[in-house]
């Protein structure tokens, strides 16, 4: 993803940060790694931050919270009652089977669908009471939303894509495509900026995704079944962006899945069965979950 | 650039501290048509389809007019020719035939009210089948984009938003629609009437003024009834909840 210049030989390498040693000379690279990999949570900090004025101890809470789908004559209850905190800056998964209602309750946070009951707060803020023009910047603004299927945008190359948000948040063109470039760098496609999305595997165009979520600097960034649409090493890949995205900028990362590879880099786990918490863990638990079975 | 700031309105929250939740308003009209004549040029064989029918459509009207003010010109002709010869006749017979000459133009006149009323019906006609061709095509080529707007309005696109690059792309698509079909019918007709009249005199004896008119009222109607029927479909797939919309699948 990034080229490093071996400091002895002049060696130029092609590096994911696992590469310690130069394949040429054998000079000792840990240093060079190291330093790049400083300064990349560096670039991270100052591209992407929350700059929230506020700092609520929860990002996220919902109360209650119920949806009844009606289905011709069927109804079907997707959310039972739903009272769930989340702090600022933590990574969060909802884990449950198909059909447990994590999508719906994932619907319901980034303000996509209404709830039937319950109210759902976004810093403090009672989302049913706000309209329109108002939740469109919310989603603007405030949430970065990736989905399975990516949804990118097919017509818009990947640049395009990614500042489409900032058209919507007023941005002026020079400054956008600069953030444009600079996100999609980050996410180590800075090579691939007029490529559209047929031209890209899959999971460059779910890169593409996180990118254009982190579009206006978001306070949260869900994510429904990121890794649904991959195979196991491109999954592997996002989940470790997204959790470095969340450790150097302190953005808030909820995330829908049944996708096992989330549990360790989770700070809480939320499970849920037919609409309702089933039980929640916090990573120091899985942990010594963990460590217990391999002891 | 537009950019306005949305009005900075504070929270409703009973909770001491403040936030600024604001308003969204931006999409600049010029990002707008930018998107949307993009998004006409790159669907290029999907736009041609979605036209033919406007194309197909126009094409038969502004045929139908064509043909109407064709045939009134040499109607026209043949009638100034009928009057020189029957003046001829009538310096010759003196004034005998007085009667006959009346009783030929009352039949003319007849026929005359016929032709009308069939072209008539025949606008009426082609304005049905361009009217039904181009809101069929404008209503699927906005459905099999619903997910497409579904994912704009989680970027924070507001409902207007999505109208607007809807009717910018749909009048696009009419004038250039109608204007090749406007052209298509209308160089048809003349070579249909010039084949059967084995000459292209057919043209020269138009009225000009009257075909331009007729012409033009085609791109219009082209132009309005794609806006038109663009509305409908634009307006419903705006409005439907983002989560709806992006769960749709064609």
């Amino acid at each position: 993803m990034a080229k490093i210049e071996c400091p002895k030989c002049g060696e130029q390498i092609e590096t994911t940060g696992i590469v310690t040693v130069c394949p040429k000379c054998g000079a000792d690279l840990r240093e060079v790694v190291e330093a790049l990999g400083h300064e990349r949570n560096e670039r991270m900090k100052t591209i992407v931050r929350d700059d929230s004025v506020t700092t609520h101890e929860f990002i996220v809470r919902t109360r209650g919270l119920k949806k009844i789908y009606v289905m011709g004559e069927v109804e079907v209850l997707a959310l039972r009652d739903i009272n769930l905190d989340v702090r600022r800056g933590e990574y969060l998964s909802i884990m449950g089977p198909s059909g447990s209602g994590k999508s719906t309750l994932f619907n319901m946070i980034g303000g996509l669908d209404k709830p039937t009951a319950g109210r759902c707060f976004i810093e403090e803020v009672d989302m049913a009471q706000l309209d329109a023009f108002e939740l469109a910047w919310l989603r603007c603004r405030k949430i970065g939303y990736i989905f399975q299927t990516f949804n990118l945008i097919p017509v818009m190359t990947a640049i395009e894509n990614v500042t489409l948000p900032m058209i919507f948040a007023g941005m002026g063109t020079d400054e956008m495509m600069e953030r444009g470039r600079e996100l999609l760098t980050l996410v180590g496609l800075g090579d691939r900026l007029d490529h559209k999305p047929y031209e890209l595997s899959g999971g460059q165009q779910q890169r593409v995704a996180v990118a254009r979520a982190l579009a206006n600097s978001p306070a949260i960034v869900l994510a429904d079944e990121p890794t649904g649409n991959l195979d196991l090493h491109t999954g592997k890949e996002i989940i470790d962006l997204l959790k470095e995205l969340n450790q150097a900028s302190g953005v808030t990362v909820i995330s829908a899945t049944h996708d096992l590879k989330m549990i360790d880099v989770s700070d809480r786990v939320v499970h849920i069965r037919d609409g309702q918490v089933e039980r929640i863990e916090h990573r120091h638990e899985i942990e010594l979950e963990v460590g217990g079975m391999g002891g | 650039m537009l950019d306005v700031e949305g009005l900075v309105r504070m929270s409703r929250t009973s909770g001491e501290e403040e936030i600024k939740i604001q308003r969204q308003i931006t999409l600049p009209w010029s990002e707008a048509i930018r998107i949307s004549i993009r998004n006409v040029t790159i669907r290029l064989g999907r736009t041609l389809i979605t036209s033919a029918g406007i194309v197909l459509g126009i094409a038969f009207l502004s045929s139908v007019w064509t043909g109407g003010v064709i045939q009134d010109g040499l109607q026209q002709a043949r009638h100034e020719q009928e009057q020189e010869l029957i003046a001829a006749t009538a310096r010759n017979q003196a004034e005998s035939d007085s009667d006959e000459t009346e009783t030929s133009f009352t039949i003319s006149e007849q026929e005359r009210r016929a032709q009308s009323s069939k072209r008539i019906w025949l606008v009426v006609m082609s304005l049905l089948v361009c009217g039904v061709g181009i809101t069929n095509a404008m209503l699927m080529s906005v459905t099999e984009r619903f997910r497409e707007i579904g994912t704009m309005k989680c970027l924070g696109a507001l409902d207007s938003f999505i109208v607007r690059l809807f009717l910018i792309e749909a009048a696009a698509l009419g004038l250039l629609g109608s204007l090749a079909g406007m052209l298509l019918g209308h160089i048809a007709m003349i070579g249909v009437f010039a084949i059967r009249e084995r000459t292209l005199s057919v043209v020269a004896k138009m009225d000009w003024g009257r075909m331009l008119m007729y012409l033009l009222l085609c791109v219009l109607i082209g132009t309005a009834l794609s806006l038109i029927s663009a509305i409908a479909p634009a307006v419903r797939a705006a409005r439907m909840r983002p989560a709806a919309a992006l769960q749709t699948e064609i």
